[in-house]
Order: structure tokens, then C-alpha cells, then sequence
């Protein structure tokens, strides 16, 4: 590499353009920030650079940005955010593969608590509500779990991969205001512990659950979870089993009166 | 009569695991975390967990894994807890099946092992190769199931400022900050388990996750909880070196048959496909031909180093190996490792299925930590409990590869009933402790929050930061000399002088970050020193902790473990026997069997 080009490229910028807001219900404004250019930089090191000198491209002091972040490799579900328009998570979201300037927004259908940190409160509350979880005696010695065949652990191993980011609220069209809807998230995990040899005891609960206003029938298959979802997880699969299975369990319901 | 309190500080394996045990003990748990739990750090754990169940007919059993397990730890381990801890593993594998774990299976619908390093033996179960992640959402799992029966009472989105220590030197709660309102408040509990697992942020970059910071470690230290063998840190030999962290290229992908590789000749710039075997260098296959590719982090660590650093091979001059999965069948790869090859693909952009990773090693675990007593995870003072990565008990000078994930469980699940026992028969609880004695934690806590945001300083949090963690990394990793630890030292010591003029660049109230983070950063730095003043004074070379002038083991003088005490704002270096009871010590060495 020559000297010119290797001047050239530590001059190169990124342009990155940030909606903040201070705290809940506050007005929002958006700033903009110059960073130097290094490469494999992804959204969160902007963060960083922006958190050690915290000045607008214009020469405006400000604050670091709130954001949520832990893993930094897409496995904690911490960093999701609306990026260019589109929601990923910010640790895999690479700088070079973005056109600039970078838009960064926080996700919409959770509460702001400030800049791109968002309240998903509501999704470990939807777990609770679907009791997504085995319920086993107790952790005293009972001996080996049920014996599984191995195409039930490949077609459950992704789903209980999924990291709770809630990229799959954020593009549902049934996710706003008016509607409690779980979503996707919540409806494959009912299914995932359906399929377990123990879970499935109680599948009629966790159904049951999905029958209740933001339940599944709220789904309108716009189908936009399943192309947004990081983990690739097979969410309308999910959707359509669980439908399946809630459509028996209510007719029957009905039948028996 | 009165109803005694756990407290639970950190909601990763351990700490979840901790507050099960006492949910079904029948005690209330308060659960303290700085994210929500399911985002805790121990979804990065990836290749397995290790329980000699001999499934696949080889003849393992208990007692190798407890040897493999000491020999792999150089000897410093105390052994009755790991020989206890391995007795246990398989009975904490058929309860992560029973909870639902994802595990892959065999043909016949059993758990499937693998290989990993350190051991001769298939004794690691897997799901896929992200199973400290699945074994994570069984447990989180398990605890919201707890919390929606009343058992538990979750605060996510708090972090530990301080323990509340009554006059007497007993813990009767802790300190802590809510992140959002930046409110110090104070929490009364009859006994406090920590659970606050690594501290990788020292380090600067690291495998570990951005919580990671051992700043609840460092306090406690502070308040006079002791700190064992800090100088024993593990640099995984395999990760993919990035500006914002160092991203774990699990030991699996070798226990499954990778190949770690470079070109025989120096500088060699042809794509690694186009480099025929008979030119590729198989170092860790032909310096150590009994173990391969799966000999102990310690050794592969080391020998990555020399071959980039003293035979100067690394690829195309540079910092890094060939880690080559690509010979290896497809459909297996996606079966037993996606995991870690999607993480490689996104953030590398080549596919490992297809042309070999470039990794490098980086540091990963804390072997020291929080001292705690052979029996059952309490520390020195009365009413402190420690467990999983936070405290030293099970690995000794070099974690073997698997071993993490059942040491935070077996470590949680002991030191929740030890917890209970204790709470029930404490003659007083925090009930009747005086309020003046919370009230002066809050008070302390408060103004140093109210110091750090009205101060008018120069220095940036995050500059000092990164300048401790490239100290730390470059003289207090991998290869260690005194006179490079003492100007080491030294430099901690002017980072900490320059702390005092700090000047956050956020004096708001409500979820800054900023203030949290440089809270953190002081506690940090005094722990980096404790580290650095272990490996100065420890002059021998044992697992992980290598020191060129001391090549080798010196068990006359050096079969001890440190404990490191704060004695009038001092750090003090304390030395205990290693309780070796029950395995004789003997020469470590992987190029033949042991």
C-alpha cells in the first residue's frame, strides 16, 4: 500500500446520525456525529468513540449515548435498534456493509428510556404469562430427563436459540397501541416447550394462554418476523403449528361446552 | 417468628442456579442484576459441559475427570470441592435434561459428547455450540418460574455499589444503584450470594461480555472480602481479535476435529486452501502428539505465541493462526458447531466451512477470584457467599476447557442451601440490625456519585480505561517478567492518580451510563493492580501464569495459594497451603499421556 491512500483512508469518515431523547416522554432531537474510519468497525465501537469524545459534528459538547449492549457477539439478545430504518443489533451491524450517513433510532413499540435504550420488560412478562418453562419436581436427584430423538432436538434446538432482541415485535404490523399482541417470539417458545416430552403435559395451559386477548389469533401473517429474525429462527412455522393446535384446543372447547 | 432474606447479586449460571436452591428451600430471594438475566454473560459459553458419564464406553469415570481436572490446574486447586464437583456433574446433567436443555442426541436418543481439551475422554455435552446459552434459558427459566409463584423478586437493571457491614464485621445487605433513576438505595438481607462472574474489562478487550468489569469483586475486597490467586488469568488460545471485544472461537471446533495450522514458510501469502498439507505446519499436532490440538489453553496458548512471536510464522507476518474446520463434513459442522461458525461469518465475512478462521488468543477467564472456604462457598466475612467465575475454588492455575459451565452450577446449588442454613440460624437477622447502619452505606454511596458528577477534571473515563487494559494485556497476560509487572504497577497506580480528576461528560440524572461506568473503572483499576501484584510476586511458572525467568513449577516454594487482603487502604499478600489430600502432586506435561 502506498502512503497517499494510507493518508486517505485514516481521513476516512463515518457520518452517523443519532436520535436522542433524555428520558420517557420526552421530545426527541437528533444529532450528528464525524468518527474516524477504522476497519471492521461496527455500530457499538461508533458508540464508544462517540461516548470518549462526546461532540457533535458541528463542535457541540453533548452526552455519551444511552444504548443497551452486553455480549457484543449476537447471542444476549442487549443491543437491538432501528439502524438505517431497519431494526439489527448493533454489535453485528458493521459499518462498511451500512450507507451513510447511519441513521440509529431507538426500536418503537417499547418504551424509550433514553437514546436507543428501550424498555422490553414486556416480553420476560410474556413468558411469564405463557409459562414458558418445563415445570420439574425439583432439582433433586430424579434421574435422567426423557430420552428425545435426535429430529426432535434439531427442530427445537433453533427455536430455544431465540435471545429475545424483539426485532420481531418491532416489524409486526399487529404490535402497536391498540393491541397487546405477544408476538413471535413468545408464540415459538410455546411450541417449543410443547414438543418436549415433559413440557408437552401441559401444552394445554400454555395454549390456553395464546387463546387470551394478545394472543395468536391477533397474528395477521404479515410474515415480517420470520425475514427480520437474527437467529433465522422458523417463526411462522411456529405460528402455524401453535395456531393449529389452538384451533383444536377451542373447538373442542366449544364442543364439550 | 422471623422470616430471614437471600440476597442474589448476578443472574448468570451461578446465580441463577443459587436462587433456585433457596426459592425451594421455602426462603424469599432477592435477585440483583445489572442486565435483565437472560441476557447474562453465560450465554457466551459455548462448547459444552463436562460430567463423566461414559457414554461413549471408554471407561471414564468420576475420578479421571477430578484428575484431569487438578493436573489441568497444575496442582493449585483444592481438591476436596472439584472432587466433589465432578462427583456431581453427571447428576447436574440429567437436571438441565430434566429442565429441557436442548442437548444434541445420539441415534438412540441419548446425550451426545464430545471431546475437549485436556482430557483423552468424550465428557462434554453439548447443545449445538451455544450451550452456555441454553443451559442459561433453563435455569432463567426455571427462576421466572419461581418469580411468578411469589418466590422471587427480580431487579434487573440495578448493579452492586457496596455490601452493608454491620459493626460486628457481619453483611446484613447490600448497596446498590438503580440505572435508571441513579438512585442509591439500600437492601437489608440476612445473607448476600455474589454471583457476579469475570472480569474481562480489566483486560480491556476480551472474550467476555461488556458487564464483565469485577467491579463488584473489587468492592468487596475493598470492605475486606479476601481475593485468591487474582494473578491466574486464562487467555483462550482461539478468538477472532476485534476493536470492541475479542470474539470466542470455541475450543469444539478443535474437539470436533479443527486443526490449528500455519504455512511452514514465513510469510507464505497464498490463499490457505492453495497451501498443500506437506507445506502446512501442524504445530500443536507434532509438539504434542498425545493431546493434538487438544492440549490444555495454558499450552496452545503459549505455543501460538511462540510460533508467531519466536518463529516468527504467524500469517502473512502477523498476529494470528489458521484454525481449520474446513475438512470437516458439512452437515456435521452445522450439527455440532453453527453457532460459532455463523459468529465467524458475520463478523469476519468468510465461511469457515470453506476456507480456514483466523484467530488469536485473547484473554477469557479468571481463575482467581473471591476467596471462599473449602466446604461450602462462604467467604471470610460472615453472611458473604461467592460462587461461579467471581470466586477461585475450582480451576486451579488453568481452567480446562467445559469445566466452567458445571463449576458455576455445582458452586450456585451449594452455596444457595449453605446460605439457607445459615440465614435460619442467625440469632439476629437484618431485621433488628440498627437503620443508622444502612443509612451510612447510602450516605457513602451517595457522595461518591455526588463527587464524581460535580468535579471539574480532565481526564476521560474511557481513556483511562483503554490505557489499563492495553497495560494489562500486553505485560499481564501470556508471558510475564518482573521488571515489566513492576513499571506495570506502576502505571496502574498513576492511572488511579489520574482517576481523581476524571470528568464525566454526562452530569445528568437519570440512566447515565457514563457515572456507572466510571464507578466501575475505579473499582477496576485497583483490582488490575491486585492481579498485577500476584503474578510479580509469584516467581515460578504454574498453568496459565508463565514466567520466562522462572520456567518452571516450584512447588517448595510456590504450592500456594495467594490471598490477597486490604489492610489500611493497602493491598497485602497473604499466602495458604493447597489442601492436596487427596492427589499427589506431579509433573504436568501433554506430550505423552499422563
Amino acid at each position: 500500500m502506498t502512503r497517499p491512500s494510507e493518508h486517505a483512508m485514516s481521513e476516512k469518515q463515518v457520518i452517523v446520525r443519532i436520535k436522542r431523547q433524555p428520558g420517557p416522554k420526552q421530545p426527541c432531537h437528533w444529532e450528528e456525529f464525524a468518527l474516524k474510519w477504522r476497519p471492521s468497525m461496527n455500530v457499538i465501537i461508533c458508540l464508544r468513540d462517540i461516548a470518549e469524545n462526546p461532540v457533535t459534528r458541528d463542535g457541540k459538547k453533548t452526552t455519551p449515548v444511552s444504548y443497551e449492549s452486553n455480549c457484543l457477539e449476537e447471542v444476549c439478545g442487549s443491543c437491538a435498534m432501528v439502524i438505517n430504518g431497519k431494526v439489527k443489533m448493533a454489535c453485528s451491524a458493521l459499518v462498511d456493509s451500512l450507507e451513510q450517513p447511519i441513521r440509529l433510532e431507538p426500536m418503537t413499540k417499547f418504551p424509550v428510556v433514553r437514546d436507543l435504550a428501550v424498555d422490553r420488560q414486556f416480553m420476560f412478562e410474556s413468558l411469564k404469562r405463557v409459562k414458558a418453562w418445563i415445570p420439574i419436581d425439583g432439582t433433586y436427584n430424579l434421574g435422567e430427563g426423557p430420552r428425545m430423538a435426535p429430529e426432535i432436538q434439531e427442530r427445537g434446538y433453533p427455536l430455544s436459540r431465540c435471545i429475545s432482541c424483539g426485532s420481531c415485535l418491532e416489524v409486526c404490523p399487529q404490535v402497536n397501541e391498540g393491541n397487546k399482541f405477544v408476538g413471535a417470539a413468545i408464540v415459538s417458545q410455546v411450541r417449543l416447550f410443547n414438543m418436549h416430552p415433559t413440557g408437552a403435559m401441559h401444552a394445554r395451559e400454555r395454549i390456553q394462554a395464546l387463546l387470551a386477548p394478545g394472543g395468536i389469533q391477533e397474528c395477521a401473517n404479515a410474515q415480517n418476523c420470520v425475514a427480520i429474525c437474527p437467529k433465522q429462527i422458523p417463526l411462522t412455522e411456529s405460528i402455524a403449528e401453535v395456531n393449529r393446535e389452538a384451533w383444536k384446543q377451542s373447538l373442542l372447547g366449544w364442543l364439550i361446552g | 417468628m422471623r422470616q430471614p432474606k437471600v440476597i442474589i447479586v448476578g443472574g448468570g449460571l451461578a446465580g441463577l442456579m443459587a436462587t433456585i436452591r433457596v426459592a425451594e428451600a421455602g426462603v424469599p430471594v432477592e435477585l440483583f442484576s445489572i442486565v435483565p438475566v437472560k441476557r447474562s454473560h453465560s450465554v457466551c459459553a459455548q462448547g459444552g459441559i463436562n460430567a463423566a458419564k461414559n457414554q461413549k464406553g471408554e471407561g471414564d469415570t468420576t475420578w479421571r475427570h477430578f484428575d484431569d481436572t487438578i493436573y489441568g490446574g497444575d496442582f493449585l486447586a483444592n481438591q476436596p470441592l472439584v472432587k466433589r464437583m465432578c462427583e456431581e456433574a453427571p447428576g447436574i446433567i440429567d437436571l438441565l435434561d430434566r429442565m429441557g436443555v436442548m442437548f444434541n442426541r445420539t441415534p438412540e436418543g441419548l446425550l451426545d459428547y464430545r471431546r475437549f481439551g485436556g482430557t483423552l475422554y468424550h465428557r462434554t455435552a453439548f447443545a449445538g455450540a451455544t450451550t452456555g446459552q441454553q443451559l442459561l434459558y433453563a435455569l432463567d427459566e426455571q427462576v421466572r418460574r419461581h418469580e411468578a409463584e411469589g418466590k422471587v423478586k427480580k431487579f434487573e437493571g440495578f448493579t452492586f455499589l457496596s455490601a452493608v457491614i454491620d459493626d460486628s464485621g457481619v453483611c446484613r445487605g447490600i448497596a446498590a444503584m438503580d440505572l435508571r433513576s441513579m438512585e442509591v438505595k439500600v437492601f437489608p438481607a440476612d445473607a448476600v450470594i455474589f454471583c457476579t462472574g469475570g472480569i474481562g474489562a480489566i483486560f480491556g478487550k476480551s472474550t467476555n461480555s461488556v458487564v464483565c468489569t469485577g467491579s463488584a469483586q473489587s468492592s468487596l475486597f475493598q470492605q475486606g472480602v479476601d481475593y485468591a490467586n487474582g494473578e491466574f488469568i486464562q487467555v483462550h488460545p482461539t478468538s477472532i481479535p476485534g476493536e470492541d471485544k475479542l470474539r470466542l472461537m470455541s475450543e469444539s471446533a478443535r474437539g470436533e476435529g479443527g486443526r490449528v495450522w500455519v504455512p511452514r514458510k514465513p510469510g507464505d501469502s497464498r490463499p490457505a486452501n492453495g497451501i498443500p498439507e506437506n507445506e502446512r505446519f501442524y504445530f500443536l499436532e507434532e509438539w504434542y502428539p498425545k493431546y493434538g490440538n487438544l492440549v490444555p489453553r495454558d499450552i496452545a496458548t503459549r505455543a501460538i505465541h511462540r510460533i508467531v512471536y519466536q518463529e516468527k510464522l504467524g500469517l502473512n507476518g502477523q498476529a494470528a493462526v489458521y484454525l481449520d474446520v474446513s475438512h470437516i463434513d458439512r452437515e456435521i459442522l452445522d450439527r455440532k458447531l453453527e453457532g460459532i461458525l455463523e459468529i465467524y461469518e458475520k463478523f469476519c465475512g468468510s465461511d469457515p466451512r470453506e476456507e480456514p478462521m483466523k484467530v488469536f488468543p485473547g484473554m477469557h477467564y479468571t481463575m482467581g477470584g473471591i476467596w471462599v472456604n473449602n466446604e461450602d462457598q462462604a467467604t471470610n466475612v460472615p453472611g458473604i457467599y461467592a460462587a461461579g467465575e467471581c470466586e477461585y475454588q475450582y480451576h486451579g492455575a488453568n481452567r480446562l476447557g467445559a469445566n466452567s459451565l458445571v463449576s458455576c452450577i455445582f458452586g450456585g446449588g451449594i452455596a444457595g442451601p449453605a446460605a439457607v442454613k445459615y440465614v435460619k440460624n442467625l440469632e439476629k437477622g437484618a431485621e433488628s440490625t440498627d437503620a443508622s447502619v444502612f443509612d451510612r452505606e447510602r450516605k457513602r454511596q451517595e457522595g461518591k456519585n455526588q463527587e464524581l458528577i460535580s468535579q471539574e477534571g480532565t481526564e476521560n473515563p474511557l481513556t483511562i480505561w483503554k490505557e489499563m487494559g492495553e497495560i494489562m494485556t500486553e505485560h499481564v497476560t501470556v508471558t510475564r517478567i518482573n521488571k515489566n509487572l513492576e513499571a506495570a504497577h506502576d502505571k496502574l497506580r498513576v492511572l488511579q492518580e489520574r482517576f481523581r480528576r476524571v470528568n464525566l461528560s454526562d452530569r445528568t440524572k437519570w440512566s447515565n451510563q457514563t457515572l456507572n461506568f466510571t464507578r466501575e473503572l475505579e473499582n477496576m483499576l485497583l483490582l488490575a493492580r491486585v492481579i498485577t501484584l500476584g503474578a510479580l510476586a509469584r516467581n515460578e511458572s504454574r498453568g496459565a501464569h508463565y514466567k520466562p525467568d522462572f520456567p518452571n513449577r516450584d512447588d517448595a516454594n510456590w504450592l500456594k495459594t495467594t490471598r490477597a487482603k486490604w489492610c489500611n487502604g493497602e493491598i497485602h499478600l497473604a499466602y495458604e497451603p493447597v489442601d492436596t489430600s487427596l492427589i499427589p502432586p506431579r509433573v504436568r506435561k501433554y506430550d505423552a499421556a499422563k
